[in-house]
């Protein structure tokens, strides 16, 4: 059996049937990662022997086995908390950081039979779109070594490109999950905020964080989320309310589903190989029994300015925890407590995330507050109202991810701006707090891979999974590996 | 709105960050270029729009009142560049 080749749920299911052991599952897992992780970069921290322990413990206790993820070997991003295991943000500022608790979503995996095979690599503290300010070098993408993998979860999604893992665990402030689910080819959703815990997500902007997975398809989604969603009193925005098994009614079943295709996400600057893929994607829907409508989504100019306004004043004040005191890396030949705090915070955050603080806390200064902050905080009341106007016409909205397939290594941190204006089509569902999923659709000439975007109302899980779901039934680019 | 290396400074100031001449006039330059972009958000009208902060209404959410566990002393001060078996400890700050 080819181990690697198994999705998530077919792993579990093998297992669950004794014809794979948790062991062996991990084992091959581990010679993945050693044999690429020097290429790919995926990884940051391997920890190859409490993996073995922890799978061999599991082996155990197989028959007791109740998820289907049950002795899944799998990877978080290092911006999530695990206990005693270094917890980086690829930061040189936490590069020591062992967090003394786990995130509720890591103590919730593992009561699901996670099997975890160590830390992924991203963007310094989230702050990126190609995984390359990272303190640990930048991951590359596997389908394409000379491409970044898209970021900020950049490693999440290299690991399951490269099949390192059988699913990962990522964060999505403004597409960091979607984008590199896209750039690398496989599939990455971002549930509504609210609906996973933050507590133990080392924030970036607390009002548009939220943790997610990333996968080989929906179904292995829908587990993953089925095993991580759920109020949690340690996160005051967890929302609570029936959590149905989003898995068990993947029924793939979508005729009389309405798709909106808003006509504005596929204008100028969109390329145009990526515009036929996922304008394709309407197609197969509509041959499942979809029904397609076009409107207007006359907000798009708006929703870049917007998000990176509230997400720079957001990120000024949570990293303003990051002092030299209380965890992480202390700067040395300092005079007095305040020199203390500026030289560990200019020495020890990069560029990219020095850039946002001054941003966040220009926006938020004296004079400066009502003209940005107060007006995108205005803007994201329209955008929100604009998404509302959209799912009075259809359930799912289809556009691309990214406005383009992965770029060249070294070609986006030269403008900030330009890779800012990359996240136009997934930042809007952060700003309105919606779900939402990026699916493999196509390839371009050089065969990098395209992602289609499918959107949900808020706590729309199941119709954007579904939607999903259909689509892979009946295409396999979800299933095309590494070029 | 222009960026001047005097707002630079300032906002360095209250965000605890001392940039380096040649950096500081990059990031003048780069802010620069970021906040006329942002600036776009002008031409959209706002007037009688509240601003949002949370999407959902979820206010003021409250736990049971009950003594919980707390983090053992020793396991939260192992992470600190500086400090003993009981406490952070900083350079002097009040004389």
């Amino acid at each position: 059996m080819e181990l690697l080749e198994l999705s998530a749920l077919q792993l579990g299911e093998a297992i669950k049937k004794g014809e794979v052991s948790i062991p062996e599952a991990t084992g091959a897992a581990l010679k993945a990662i050693e044999a690429q992780n020097g290429a790919n970069n995926a990884f940051i921290t391997v920890t190859a022997e409490a993996a073995m322990a922890r799978a061999e413990e599991l082996q155990k206790r197989v028959k007791d086995a109740s998820s289907p993820l049950y002795g899944v070997p799998m990877a978080y991003k290092d911006n999530i908390c695990t206990k005693g295991v270094k917890t980086t943000c690829a930061s040189k500022i936490l590069g020591d950081f062992q967090p003394p608790y786990n995130a509720t979503l890591v103590e919730k995996l593992t009561a699901a039979g996670a099997v975890s095979l160590g830390k992924l690599n991203m963007d310094e503290f989230a702050m990126g779109s190609t995984s390359e300010t990272s303190f640990y070098g930048a991951t590359k993408n596997p389908r394409a070594l000379d491409r970044a993998p898209g970021g900020s979860s950049g490693g999440a999604a290299a690991a399951v490109a490269a099949k390192e893992c059988w699913y990962a665990i990522g964060s999505d402030t403004g597409g960091s999950i979607r984008q590199p689910a896209s750039y690398c080819g496989v599939t990455g959703m971002k549930p509504t905020y609210g609906t996973v815990s933050r507590y133990g997500l080392i924030a970036y902007a607390s009002s548009l964080d939220q943790m997610g997975p990333l996968c080989g398809d929906a179904a292995d989604c829908a587990a993953v989320l089925d095993a991580i969603q759920g109020k949690d009193f340690r996160d005051g925005t967890s929302l609570s309310g029936d959590y149905d098994s989003l898995l068990q009614n993947l029924t793939g079943d979508i005729s009389g589903l309405k798709v909106g295709v808003p006509v504005d996400c596929f204008g100028d600057g969109l390329n145009g190989e990526v515009r036929t893929a996922v304008l394709a994607v309407a197609d197969v829907l509509k041959d499942r029994g979809a029904e397609v409508v076009e409107f207007q989504f006359p907000v798009m100019q708006y929703v870049v300015p917007a998000y990176y306004i509230i997400a720079s004043a957001e990120a000024s004040s949570n990293l303003s925890r990051f002092d030299g005191v209380k965890y992480g890396w202390r700067a040395e030949g300092y005079e007095d407590l305040a020199d203390l705090y500026n030289k560990t915070r200019t020495e020890g955050f990069g560029a990219e995330v020095k850039r946002r603080i001054l941003l966040g806390t220009f926006v938020l200064s004296t004079g400066y507050y009502d003209a940005y902050y107060k007006k995108a905080l205005q803007v994201k009341a329209v955008i929100k109202r604009a998404f509302d106007d959209a799912f009075n016409h259809c359930d799912v909205m289809l556009t691309p991810v990214a406005p383009t397939t992965a770029p060249k290594l070294g070609d986006s941190l030269s403008d900030p701006l330009q890779m800012y204006l990359s996240d136009i089509y997934t930042v809007s569902l952060n700003l309105a707090g919606l779900p939402g999923i990026s699916v493999p659709c196509g390839a371009d000439k050089q065969g990098l891979p395209i992602g289609a975007q499918l959107i949900g109302p808020a706590l729309g899980e199941q119709v954007v999974l579904n939607a999903a779901h259909a689509f892979q039934l009946d295409t396999d680019y979800h299933k095309k590996g590494a070029k | 709105m222009e960026i001047t290396e005097k707002m630079v400074d300032y906002v360095s100031a209250l965000s605890r960050l001392k940039l380096p001449e040649e950096e500081k006039t990059r990031m003048t330059a780069e802010l620069q270029t970021i906040v006329t972009y942002m600036d776009v958000l002008e031409t959209l009208d706002t007037d009688g729009v509240e601003p949002m902060s949370h999407v959902f209404p979820v206010k003021n959410v409250l736990r049971a009142d009950e003594v919980q566990p707390s983090f053992p002393r020793e396991e939260l001060l192992k992470n600190a560049p500086g400090g003993d078996e009981e406490a952070f400890l900083v350079p002097k700050a009040v004389d």
